[in-house]
Parts: C-alpha cells; structure tokens; sequence
C-alpha cells in the first residue's frame, strides 16, 4: 500500500474515516432546519430583482450545503466504513474540555489581568497535558514572553484586569497600561 | 525606473524591514513546527497587524506565507513529517535521502530549489506585471463575479476525492458571510433575534476558530511523538548549490507551474507540486527511484510550491480575488486599511504592488541565508512536544480574538468554530473552502446584484471577451469534473468486472 501511494502521490483521504457518516448526517439536519427557517430569517422585497433579494443568498448557500451533504452522505456511505463512530464522537466532545478552559481564561482577564490570567493558563494547563517540571517552568516564561511582547510592546489592545485597581496609584498604570 | 524607485521608497523604512525581517524568519520557524503551519501562524498574527500600516502589515504576513514551506522542507525531509501540508510531497524523496545519511544534500537542495522558484516567479510577475495592469481595468462586475465563481468551483474541484465535502463547506462559508444585516437594503438574515449576529460574523474569528483554534485542539487530542533528530552536519554552500543546478530543467518547469498554478484562483500549491512531481518523474532518467530519495524528486515538489505565494497575490491584487486561505487573509488587512484590491490598484498603484514584489525578493534572500547556517539551531524547535506546542498556540490564538474587540462573544464564537474545525481536521475534510466561501460569496453577492442592474438578456452577461473566457472556462471545469467522475466510475466498474 505504501509502495502503491509512493509511485502515485496521493494527500487525500482515500476511505472512509470514523465518524464521517455521522457528520454528514447532522451537516443535513442544520442545513435542512435552516432551510426550513428561510421564510422568517429572510425578507423577500416586492418588485425587487431576484439577485438583489435578500433571500436569494441565504437560498442558494443553504440549498448548496443539503445538496452537497446529501450526495456526500450517498457517495461516502458506498465506502467501506472504518469502525468507532461513537469513539470518534467522544472525542470531538472530550475537546470541548479545552474550549472550557480557553472560555475561562478569557473570562478571567478583564478581572485578574492578563498577565496573571496568562501565567496561570498556560501553567495551568501545562499541568493538565500532564507535564510536569521544567516545561511547567518552560509554560510560565512563555506566557510571561507573550504578555511582554504583545501587550506590553506592542500595545495589542487587552483590557487591564480590575484586580489592578487594588495596587498603589504609581505601579496601577504600570499594571494597566503594560500588564 | 520611476516606479522601481518609487517603490524603492516605500519599503525603504525600519519598520518595513523589521516586519520584513520577523515575518520571514518567524515563517520560517513557524513552517519548520509540524502542527502549525502559515495558515495558524497568519491567523494569529492578522490582527496585530491592523494597526500598522498596509505596507507594514502585509510585508509581515507575506515574510510568513512566503518563508514557512521552506521551513516546512526541514521536518519532511529529516523526521518525515510535512511541517506544512504542501511539503508532503518532499518526503517521499527527502526522508529517504536522509536515511541515506544525505540530509544535509536533501535540505540543501530543498533551500536551493525554493529560492530558485520564488525568484522565477517574483521575476516573471515582474515581467507579466505592465500585461496585467492593461487587463485589469477590463474587469468590471460581472467579470469579477465570473472569476470568483470560477475561483470557487476550482477550489471545490481541485479536492480531488473530496469534491462533495469541498462543495458542502464552501456553501457553509458563502452561508455564514449572508447572517447579519445586508449591506442593500438592511433586512437581518439569520440573526434569530440575537443582537450579536447582526453585525455578521466576523471573518478573522472564523480565521481563528478554524486554523488556530482547531489546531492546538487536533495537538491536544494527540499523543506527544519524540522526535529523534538526525545529525545532518554543516552546509557546503558552493558545492551544494552547484548540485542543485544539474536539476534546473526539472526546477525551472516546476516553477513554472506553480506560476500557472498560482494565479488561477483556488488551484495553488497542491495541484502545482503535484504536476511538477508527475513532470519530473516522467521526463527522468531514473524514474524508479522516485519515492525512494531521488533528488529530482524534491527540486519539483519545492520549486513548484515555492513559486505559488508571488503569483497567488495576482488575483488577489488585479482582482481583489483570493485564490486560497492566505490570501484570503491578507485581503482582510487591505479592507481593514481602506485599500481595495482591484483593478484601480493596478493601475494606480502600481508602486504599492511592485513594493511588495520586492519585499517577496528580499524575504527570500533572508530566508536562504538564514537556513544554510540556522538550520541545526532551528531544528531544536522541532522538538517542543506537540502538546505544549498546542498551549502555545491557544495562547496566541487568544491575542487575535480578544484584542478585536474585547469580547468573549468573539471568543466563543472562534472557539465555536474551533470545534467544528478540529471535527473537519479529524476527518480530514479541508477548511480552505470555507474561508473561501465566505470571502468569494460576499464579493460574488456585491458584483451579481451590481451586474444584473445593467444587463437584460443572460447572453448581455457575457457578451464582453473576459466574462466570455472566464464563463466558458467554469463550464469546461464543471464538465471536465463530470467527465473525471464518469471515467472513475468505469475504471472501478472494469477493476470488479476483472475480479
């Protein structure tokens, strides 16, 4: 097999992957509950041409992503199918675990500040990916060098966190302003 | 020579340099990481880049973009791993080289076959640049609307295998750029009451979500590879570029391509290497030792994907077209700064795009000599853990989405598409389309409703030659796609019958 994708080079994926079936499946049932929501999410103006309806995009897409999933649904379920559907499901849904975390350290910037809500990201999650040591050392220089470069030379714009307000009045504007 | 030295004057600046300077060897890190690749590196760096100027910004995100397949070229030859998806092709003949104990032959011929593509193509855009500015005011609405179609159905057709997956997710993307109110006559699409929808939704956080977001989830799901580097020794320069030179044929038709390739909207580096590869296998002597390390083997891959970057940013700078996700990147920085790619910047700005051209000439002068004695050094970056390179990226990612607009919608809504683009990575179904889509469907909205006020009849549409040529060249690729999938069929069908 190795020798057969050598001699003709082949990137694309040739069967059918976990989890394929399914994604097609639910791309179908979105793309069909928003068709069915065309006639209340669009207007259609009187008098007006139809490429310059509001409705006509929206139509056309959505027409394109049930039609373009249906045929995918067929074509792909004429493959032969690789097991662990539910497997492969279970693991798009154990990444929302990260999401939460990225979620959290946003939500936490604008009240500790960034600086420490970086630290303790990237420490933090450091750990969790099971690192232990110095890369835990390695992931606090690392977020002490992004807040250094980005926020406080290149002034990328990131809300000082209200935990700042808490320091003497000289060292708050150092911390709100570069920290 | 006024335009040269106008030119020269406008990257002739620290700041031009500097951006120059960091986005070339930041792109050429970036490509040497597996797992992270320009697309990422661009994404995140996008934003930043909307407080400088246009100049400014673009020549950091064209260091990157045109920088990181030559690092990319280090992973793929030496641990057999692409550190970008169009480097794949380099390690059927890099990594056996290495194997060899020929690494150092294989990288050097990579860097050698890279620089030799991008200046071919920077050289013939140069050239091609006065052709070029005379076509461009002939494009008008519906010429412009004709080329993004054709952009968009050669970005589906060119998924070979996947054409169907290709054409469901460009429609997500030409979908999601209709939510939100519509810029003619203000009525709200899809914005199911909620007050953060009808400002649409922003392309930078689908950016995000989908390349950087995506990513660092695809790296946390996985398992840390340790990586064994192999020891590859110091770079010959004299003696290996005079190695490189006995290829020139095969790196000049490469380069070739990838022109070609490059310019036609949706088609790029893929299909440009692909053709190279089959060319050089072909025509050479020892046709039995592709896949198994012969050099020529890699001087069509890296050539050919080398020389697409210079010429991708033809349509995107005529035509205000992106043919593929990079550019459609870069076209967010021309909008963001008020500057419309397009005809009129052609042949007024002529300066400002021979600007670039040379900031794409002196970024791969950098980079060649940076890599023929950084490599070594830059090979220790390869060994960051997958994992904690997925933190690292998170991290990043955040500075794009939050220093937008500080708002943890932004985020969500990235982290949103992260998910979906993580589940699309894991099936290994191609995102490009859907940035795509969003990009090319706007414009295509924009220049259709234009269009159509002027015309009466369907044949007035493409009455003038270039909406002619681009019409028919979508109907030939439609019906070239129909006829592929039929002679697929029956070589199947042939194939079971035998058995």
């Amino acid at each position: 097999m190795a020798d057969d994708v050598r001699e003709e080079p082949h990137v694309f994926p040739l069967g059918r992957k976990p989890g394929e079936m399914l994604f097609c499946t639910l791309m179908l049932v979105l793309g069909g509950l928003l068709i069915a929501a065309i006639g209340w999410e669009t207007t259609w103006l009187e008098g007006k041409r139809l490429s310059a309806q509001p409705r006509f995009w929206p139509t056309i897409s959505l027409v394109g992503v049930v039609l373009f999933a249906g045929l995918n649904w067929l074509s792909r379920s004429k493959v032969e199918r690789t097991p662990g559907r539910w497997a492969e499901a279970g693991i798009w849904l154990r990444s929302l675990e990260y999401v939460g975390w990225y979620l959290l350290y946003v939500w936490a910037i604008p009240l500790i500040g960034y600086l420490p809500a970086t630290v303790i990201f990237c420490a933090g999650l450091t750990l969790r990916l099971g690192y232990r040591g110095r890369a835990v050392w390695a992931a606090i220089g690392f977020a002490l060098f992004v807040v250094l470069f980005f926020k406080s030379a290149m002034n990328v714009k990131i809300p000082g966190g209200a935990l700042y307000q808490l320091a003497p009045e000289g060292l708050r504007y150092i911390l709100l302003r570069y920290f | 020579m006024e335009l040269l030295s106008s030119s020269i004057d406008l990257i002739a600046r620290w700041d031009v340099m500097a951006a120059l300077l960091i986005g070339s060897i930041g792109g050429v890190i970036v490509g040497g990481l597996p797992g992270v690749g320009a697309a990422v590196a661009i994404a995140i760096v996008l934003p930043v880049t909307f407080s400088l100027e246009p100049i400014v910004g673009l020549t950091a995100l064209l260091g990157i973009y045109g920088s990181s397949m030559f690092g990319g070229a280090i992973p793929a030859i030496l641990v057999n791993t692409p550190g970008t998806p169009v480097n794949a092709l380099t390690t059927y003949d890099g990594y056996p080289m290495t194997l060899r104990g020929e690494g150092q032959r294989a990288l050097s011929l990579a860097y050698s076959a890279s620089f030799y593509g991008a200046i071919f193509s920077i050289v013939a855009l140069m050239f091609l640049a006065p052709v070029l500015a005379s076509i461009a005011p002939m494009f008008g609405s519906r010429e412009i609307f004709l080329a993004a179609l054709l952009g968009i159905t050669l970005v589906i057709i060119t998924h070979r295998g996947q054409v169907l997956a290709a054409g469901m997710l460009a429609s997500v993307g030409i979908f999601l750029q209709t939510i939100g109110i519509e810029p003619s006559a203000y009525t709200q699409r899809f914005t199911f009451g909620l007050g953060w929808l009808q400002s649409g939704i922003n392309l930078i956080v689908v950016v995000l979500g989908l390349f950087a977001v995506s990513q660092a989830l695809v790296l946390f799901m996985d398992k840390d590879k340790p990586i064994k580097l192999p020891d590859v020794g110091r770079p010959k320069v004299l003696e290996q570029v005079r190695d490189f030179w006995v290829f020139k044929r095969v790196a000049t038709v490469g380069s070739g391509f990838g022109v070609i390739c490059g310019m036609i909207p949706g088609v790029g580096e893929f299909m440009s290497q692909f053709m190279s590869y089959a060319y050089a296998q072909r025509t050479s002597k020892t046709p039995e030792l592709f896949g198994k390390g012969n050099p020529e083997g890699i001087v069509a891959s890296e050539a050919a994907n080398n020389s697409v970057p210079a010429a991708a940013m033809i349509p995107l700078l005529a035509l205000g077209i992106p043919g593929e996700e990079l550019t459609a990147m870069m076209l967010a920085v021309f909008y963001v700064h008020n500057v419309v790619p397009g005809p009129q910047l052609f042949a007024n700005q002529m300066d400002f795009v021979l600007a670039l051209y040379l900031c794409l000439l002196l970024l791969n002068i950098i980079v060649v000599v940076f890599l023929f004695f950084a490599t070594s050094t830059l090979m220790k970056a390869m060994t960051i853990p997958n994992r904690f390179l997925g933190m690292m990226i998170l991290t990043f990612s955040l500075i794009g989405v939050y220093s937008l607009r500080n708002s943890l919608t932004d985020v969500a809504i990235a982290s949103g598409f992260g998910v979906f683009g993580f589940i699309l990575k894991r099936l290994d179904y191609p995102t490009s389309p859907i940035i795509l889509g969003i990009v090319l469907g706007k414009l295509m909205e924009d220049k259709l409703r234009t269009a159509m006020a002027r015309v009466t009849t369907p044949w007035e549409f493409i009455d003038r030659p270039i909406a002619f040529i681009l019409f028919t060249m979508i109907v030939i690729a439609v019906l070239f796609q129909g006829w592929t999938i039929i002679q697929a069929r029956r070589e199947r069908a042939s194939k079971v019958s035998d058995v």
